[in-house]
């Protein structure tokens, strides 16, 4: 979820194996990236991958974040797909948050599964390769005549077979081949990978065992909850500390007087503010007793970087802006799209805007931390675990190595758990509190201390030929940053459709400042830039008198990857640089999707189809959204029709189906009622009543077909989400001619 | 204070307006029910009282009284409990998975209630149960399945 780039993030540097006598016999097999030799290892030991034990176990460690996307299950089904034995047969491990052993751990991006698929597999066939070598050692027979499956190794010709269990203690004494050389699967005969496997934590989850963050219950534990500013920065002028400590179950009060700067190098930087913001923290027996103390504080804050801050003063900011000009014209500017405007033969203009939002991960942020001497222990729900050890030896001023990080399950991600502040938070009030201590922030703290998805405005301007294609688009671009700079959370960049296949193209920008936390949120910047350039396609299209699907054909043409031209690049440049998409795949997922939905069918009176396309994170999405508008108003999403390229193989067909089916309709939550505004300086929004997400009864069948093309397997977390709010805004129009450019759409205007 | 959970007495050392969430999550260890919202928006929290799916957020120790709490941790001394989860499991209901012992304990009282649910009795008892993920098109499809549609 991080990267704004919509590059592959670099490979980490090509990884040595090495293999290991399990203790209790059986082989372990994992990376050596960090060179020398670990310890032998122990069943459940944390630096192996595979472990075949003599006992017959198979376990495999899972070591990415599991935050809902399915990595837990879907990792271990590379490995054990070239192990070649049967998912029944293997137990997965659930890894500590730990670098040096596992390599880059993250989730973020959709990153993982492009950047680790056949890393993973290749770990997988050098296990077996090492277990069918022992097997023809001890056979006397050549290696290439033994077959292998379910874990078993058989050898035809003499009719010997043995289990993996029987040669992993002969395998670990040979040296682990080097990954690159080993053979891979040809992928028609795999049996896992590309099936409907179930989450590896479903039993544990529907019998309610802990694995969440903020399940974790370590001997001794208090319960903690943090007083802070809701507008940031603000310092405390007063608080009722007696009250606090007279109820019961209160413990004792932390103050923690100075507000500290730990911008780190770390692997999610956003400029300016990890902080740890000045508070009272509130001890207790229970989270309860500690809320219960936090109210009676009372406390007042004043002042914060953030107090000039308001919804409306931003609007108003933002319309003078669009109105008397950027600050920086030519941001991105390929072509003369000025020239080619003057010589259109018709000129579109519109206005599109989209607030904050917040990430409401269910899980509230918390943390659960003990600190005894130079050492720290953390149980963390995070996206980022290294990026967590680090910040939080920054603010206790101890090494990372010695920050032990049991790695948990994320209630949910979205891009909040990027952000580790709240482990920082822990892990100063557990060094003071000398005990483990959970902290826990409550419902409001999340809205009002998230890193929100930045909130922006778009003056668009097209030029038609005569034949009302587009030759050339602008558009100025209204966002948040500080110095004049956008935020990383919210640039536009050249990689991002129609820039390339429009080849006069102009983006000029106006900064906003704020003070407030932004982030990454699902789908970063494609969330809202989606809605944007594909509803404008749609006024291109309506203008031009033609169909909203003939006329994206023609704007893609011929099939072609757009290279991403160094001259294109404004800000974002490094990362756009070189970074191509391809009209064709893009054609490819429209023409599906239209045939899914049977684009241009008769409906009812009052309904409306939509369709949309957008490339992000190396997939490309397209979906058909049919609404019905009910004469008071209320949308009601009848289907949508969704196809999806991520390459040549799905990894999990069930996970995959899930994660696209919640993305649409979390999209279609967002779309039809999310945003976050400011008053005073802070967020208004406190909970879910103010702050809407889908519901069982808003959620409509969600048609998913994937596509299988002959290009790298990507990832899935993220981009299905920004296609879907412009074909709903686009059914909406067809349902009842009215055009609505801002999210949330505001259905008020749609009665009867 | 004695409450009844899952079927056995349970001594619980906690103030009488410690709401039950608190009291099972942090006093009992029984960290199953889920801390969502606060305030009822969310059903993280849900919980059966005599069968009844409450919001235990709100729902103070000392209202309880003699009441048979049903948590997550005991969902499985149910049969439609079991029919329920082996549904969630087949189906591969969860992503994150932090909403779906509140969506269990709704979804079992539905059943119980109304054996064949149809789309618009789903809506009606699961709306007030939030999956940030949006898995409700499997949360559904394991209803019915659980239900032997």
């Amino acid at each position: 979820m991080s990267a704004p780039t919509q590059a592959l993030p670099p490979l980490s540097r090509r990884g040595l194996l090495q293999a290991a006598a399990l203790a209790g016999g059986g082989l372990s097999l994992g990376w050596s990236a960090t060179g020398p030799a670990r310890a032998a290892t122990t069943p459940g030991a944390l630096s192996a991958f595979v472990q075949i034990a003599s006992d017959g176990a198979i376990r495999i460690t899972a070591h990415q974040p599991e935050i809902g996307q399915g990595v837990k299950t879907s990792f271990p089904m590379m490995i054990a797909e070239e192990l070649d034995v049967d998912w029944a047969q293997v137990t997965v491990v659930q890894a500590m948050g730990d670098r040096a052993t596992y390599g880059m751990q993250i989730a973020g991006g959709s990153s993982a599964t492009p950047t680790q698929f056949e890393r993973m597999r290749r770990l997988g066939a050098a296990a077996r390769a090492m277990l069918v070598a022992a097997a023809a050692r001890a056979w006397g027979v050549p290696a290439g005549e033994i077959t292998t499956g379910s874990a078993m190794l058989h050898h035809k010709a003499s009719g010997r077979s043995a289990r993996y269990a029987d040669m992993a203690a002969a395998a670990a004494l040979l040296p682990a081949p080097d990954p690159q050389t080993v053979t891979l699967k040809d992928t028609a005969q795999f049996r896992i990978l590309g099936t409907r496997v179930p989450g590896v934590d479903n039993r544990k989850l529907v019998t309610g065992e802990p694995l969440f963050g903020i399940d974790a219950r370590p001997p001794g534990l208090v319960y903690a909850v943090y007083a802070k500013s809701p507008v940031f920065g603000g310092r405390l002028k007063s608080a009722n500390r007696a009250a606090a400590l007279a109820v019961p179950g209160v413990k004792t009060l932390i103050d923690i007087a100075e507000r500290r700067d730990l911008k780190t190098e770390i692997d999610v930087a956003l400029p300016g503010i990890e902080v740890l913001p000045q508070g009272i923290a509130v001890i207790a027996t229970s989270t309860w007793a500690a809320l219960r103390g936090r109210d009676a504080l009372a406390c007042v804050w004043e002042g914060g970087d953030a107090a000039f801050q308001s919804t409306a003063g931003w609007e108003a900011a933002a319309a003078k802006a669009l109105a008397s000009g950027p600050q920086k014209p030519g941001h991105i500017n390929h072509g003369n799209a000025g020239a080619k405007l003057a010589g259109a033969a018709r000129r579109v203009k519109a206005d599109y805007a989209y607030p904050f939002i917040a990430h409401a991960a269910l899980e509230p942020m918390n943390a659960t931390a003990h600190v005894v001497g130079n050492r720290c222990e953390l149980w963390l729900s995070t996206q980022t675990p290294e990026d967590a050890r680090r910040m939080v030896a920054l603010a206790l001023g101890i090494k990372p190595a010695d920050v032990t990080l049991h790695l948990m399950r994320s209630g949910g991600g979205f891009g909040r758990r990027l952000m580790n502040d709240f482990a920082v938070e822990a892990a100063v009030i557990a060094k003071a509190a000398g005990v483990p201590v959970k902290l826990t922030w409550d419902r409001a703290q999340d809205f009002a201390h998230d890193w929100l998805r930045p909130g922006g405005w778009h003056r668009l301007e097209a030029g038609l030929d005569a034949k009302g294609d587009i030759i050339a688009w602008t558009d100025h671009f209204v966002s948040f940053g500080a110095d004049g700079v956008l935020n990383p959370t919210a640039v536009i960049d050249a990689s991002l459709f129609p820039s390339g296949v429009i080849r006069d193209f102009r983006a000029d920008v106006t900064v906003l400042p704020i003070a407030s936390t932004l982030g990454w949120l699902r789908a970063p910047i494609n969330n809202a830039f989606a809605f944007v350039t594909q509803g404008f396609i749609d006024d291109c299209a309506l203008a031009a008198g033609r169909d909203a699907l003939e006329y994206r054909r023609a704007l893609l043409g011929a099939p072609r990857a757009i290279p991403i031209a160094e001259e294109f690049s404004g800000e974002t440049g490094a990362d756009a640089k070189g970074t191509p998409y391809h009209t064709g795949r893009m054609r490819g997922v429209l023409d599906k999707a239209a045939t899914m939905a049977g684009w241009g069918r008769k409906l009812p009176p009052r309904t409306g189809m939509g369709i949309a396309f957008h490339f992000s994170h190396l997939g490309y999405f397209a979906n058909v959204v049919e609404a019905e508008v009910t004469p008071g108003g209320q949308v009601k999403v009848k289907r949508v029709w969704v196809a999806v390229d991520v390459g040549r193989h799905i990894v999990n067909l069930s996970g995959a189906e899930n994660q696209v089916q919640g993305s649409v309709i979390d999209a279609l939550g967002a779309a039809l009622g999310q945003r976050i505004s400011f008053a005073d300086g802070a967020v208004e929004q406190v909970n879910f009543g103010d702050y809407s997400l889908a519901r069982m009864s808003d959620a409509p069948p969600v048609e998913v077909a994937f596509l299988s093309t002959d290009f790298h397997t990507t990832g899935l977390g993220e981009p299905a989400y920004p296609s879907v709010a412009p074909a709903l805004a686009m059914a909406i129009y067809q349902a009842t001619g009215k055009r609505l450019r801002s999210l949330p759409l505001d259905t008020s205007q749609l009665t009867a | 204070m004695k409450l009844n959970i899952n079927g056995k007495p349970v001594d619980v050392a906690a103030e009488p307006d410690m709401p039950l969430l608190w009291a099972l999550r942090d006093v009992l260890g029984m960290t199953g029910t889920k801390f969502g919202c606060g305030a009822a928006f969310c059903g993280a929290c849900t919980v059966q009282l005599d069968g009844e799916p409450v919001r235990s957020c709100q729902t103070p120790v000392s209202a309880v009284g003699t009441a048979k709490i049903t948590t997550i941790e005991g969902l499985s001394a149910s049969a439609i409990g079991r029919k329920l989860q082996d549904a969630w499991v087949a189906l591969d209901v969860p992503q994150c998975g932090y909403c779906q012992a509140g969506q269990l304990l709704a979804a079992e009282a539905l059943l119980r209630a109304t054996p064949k649910p149809s789309d618009a009795d789903i809506d009606a008892a699961m709306s007030g149960n939030l999956c940030r993920c949006a898995t409700y098109t499997r949360i559904r499809a394991a209803i019915k399945q659980a239900a032997g549609a």
